[in-house]
């Protein structure tokens, strides 16, 4: 077998291992897919009255909804890539590991698999959210081009959170540490467009809020599906993107091989 | 033993590792003839689970060479790792998965075909009595289960030759002896194997060949007879009913090695019955008694102390202490 073939082998292997870890841990799987939702509802029926008479548009709950849909979507991807930071250490502090590297399989189609298994999940996560959305009212202005690019743009972002969370995963010492260190990606979330428009923030808040990579993401999701402006911020999402995922792969390889080579006896 | 040839099992020259200051392996020479067994035999520390831990590509050496059935170890891992299987101290399992999945990821990833794949796992469910519980999570497997599955996955691909890191550490004996029945069966299917165990007994019942390791070093290797040999007798043991009894043995023989805890006096004796009477004409002449004697033929604890000056616990401890954990 060439090295290409194999690799592409032991990813799928690797792939359809942690497919069934999700349907086999469902408690997690579910969670993951459920928080989403009980803040959707949360924030539209017991913030929206309120927030949505903030709104530029003078809307009430139902134009909340159409606001908050994309920060809504970015809470999948992160509660999702909490997952994934928690099977990976749950991998690297098991003993199967050891089995794997001495074994003459594909290098790195260990991360490979949960990458792509993460991948996976989140997007399932995404069509429960927007199904969902959908059944409270919510309506989207845009076609199927629309819908495409805001996938892209959805996906990419996860692609890159989700090199993050391994790598986190990675450099943890536990799985409890490895399921809290992500908290922070729901933190940086809430300060940003995400929620609230910039606008109604204090100064320092706001300039964080701005520059921050969760921001351009929820505008161009909110600008690709609802109609309003996208601007630059496509191309901002873009580049956040590409970076986080550059840094969170490099960071994450190297964890996992300086892991191999520091082992402990 | 310079006439080993290149396809020999396990060939290891020189080698040395070190953990910071510590030395864990110092200067470490081994071969095991294809289709053989090799127990490295030692205490927790000694270094063990170190060396399988490089000859098995997962660590590497500081110094020193070894080749595994041609291919260098530190070169070509990948080769290596090609024609290994590994069975470690702490389960190598998958616990999200079943019994049969765990084995079919093994096959996948051996890149044996569906059907070649299928008929191994199988078989090997069937080998190693998991048949009933292949498609059950591990969660409800046993210890002794747990080990076999571990085994069964190192097997799926029929590799030339096997490492087995304390392979029976913390079984229950009826485990203990069904596993013992599967590695005398691998080695007759001419499967090179390198044991690592701290049970003497258990290097006395399956291995071709014993090498002791204590601190790092081999102290001794041979067959399990050619050591038994180095000591040239056993000894026989007096016990007392109490310790002023003891103690005057204990004058009278100043060569022999006193217990106070067990009211025990050690005597060398080569075990003719002449030496015998006299040890207990000499006692009975300085009038004391012994309440009882038993005789020691010698066995692989007395080359154990002879060659490292302590001897191994030959209990079953059921809670294995960590390889490099300091027990002196």
């Amino acid at each position: 077998m060439t090295t290409l073939a194999s690799t592409f082998n032991d990813s799928r292997v690797m792939l359809r291992r942690n497919l069934k870890h999700q349907l086999r841990y469902p408690s997690m799987t579910v969670m993951l897919i459920g928080l989403p939702i009980v803040l959707l509802l949360l924030f539209v029926y017991v913030f929206g009255g309120q927030l949505g008479a903030g709104l530029a548009v003078h809307g009430g709950r139902d134009a909340y909804l159409t606001y908050v849909v994309p920060g809504l979507l970015l809470i999948t991807v992160a509660s999702a890539v909490q997952g994934t930071s928690i099977m990976v250490a749950m991998d690297m502090t098991g003993g199967i590991i050891d089995r794997f590297r001495t074994m003459a399989i594909a290098r790195g189609s260990v991360l490979t698999g949960h990458v792509l298994g993460s991948l996976i999940q989140t997007l399932v996560a995404v069509a429960v959210l927007v199904g969902v959305a959908f059944a409270l009212g919510f309506r989207s202005s845009a076609g199927v081009v629309g819908w495409l690019a805001a996938i892209g743009i959805l996906t990419l972002f996860a692609f890159a959170l989700i090199w993050l969370a391994v790598a986190l995963g990675l450099a943890a010492k536990s799985v409890e540490t490895a399921s809290n260190t992500p908290m922070i990606l729901f933190m940086v979330l809430f300060l940003s467009s995400a929620f609230v428009a910039t606008a109604t923030m204090p100064t320092g808040l706001r300039w964080f809020a701005e520059v921050q990579p969760f921001t351009p993401v929820a505008d161009t999701l909110r600008g690709l599906l609802t109609g309003t402006a996208v601007g630059d911020h496509a191309m901002a999402a873009i580049a956040w993107s590409i970076g986080i995922a550059v840094v969170a792969y490099l960071w994450a390889i190297s964890l996992y091989n300086r892991r191999r080579a520091a082992e402990q006896r | 033993m310079t006439s080993v040839t290149i396809a020999t099992g396990i060939v290891a020259r020189n080698v040395c590792k070190s953990f910071g200051d510590h030395v864990v392996l110092d200067d470490v020479s081994l071969t095991v003839e294809e289709g053989t067994i090799l127990a490295l035999l030692g205490p927790n520390g000694a270094g063990k689970t170190t060396m399988v831990r490089i000859l098995s590509t997962l660590i590497p050496a500081d110094a020193g060479s070894a080749r595994i059935v041609g291919h260098e170890v530190f070169a070509d891992p990948d080769g290596v790792r090609a024609v290994i299987g590994v069975t470690g101290q702490f389960s190598a399992v998958d616990n999200l998965l079943t019994g049969r999945e765990n084995l079919q990821l093994m096959a996948d990833l051996r890149h044996l075909d569906r059907e070649t794949g299928h008929r191994r796992v199988n078989e090997l469910l069937e080998r190693f009595e998991l048949a009933d519980a292949a498609d059950e999570s591990l969660s409800a497997y046993s210890g002794g289960m747990r080990r076999r599955l571990d085994l069964a996955m190192t097997l799926v691909d029929q590799p030339r030759v096997i490492f087995l890191d304390e392979p029976t550490t913390g079984l229950d004996p009826r485990s203990r002896r069904t596993m013992w029945q599967i590695i005398r069966e691998l080695a007759t299917a001419g499967v090179t194997i390198l044991l690592t165990t701290q049970y003497l007994d258990e290097a006395d019942q399956l291995a071709d060949r014993i090498a002791v390791l204590d601190q790092g070093r081999i102290v001794a290797e041979g067959t399990p007879a050619e050591l038994k040999d180095r000591i040239p007798g056993g000894h026989v043991r007096l016990h007392f009913a109490d310790a002023h009894l003891l103690r005057s043995a204990s004058e009278l023989l100043p060569a022999a090695a006193p217990d106070q805890d067990q009211l025990v006096l050690q005597v060398a004796a080569d075990g003719s019955v002449d030496s015998l009477r006299d040890l207990l004409d000499e006692l009975d002449r300085a009038r004391i008694s012994v309440e009882r004697l038993s005789i020691h033929t010698p066995d692989l604890d007395d080359v154990f102390f002879a060659v490292t000056g302590s001897h191994v616990s030959t209990e079953l401890d059921g809670d294995p202490t960590p390889e490099g954990a300091s027990t002196s």
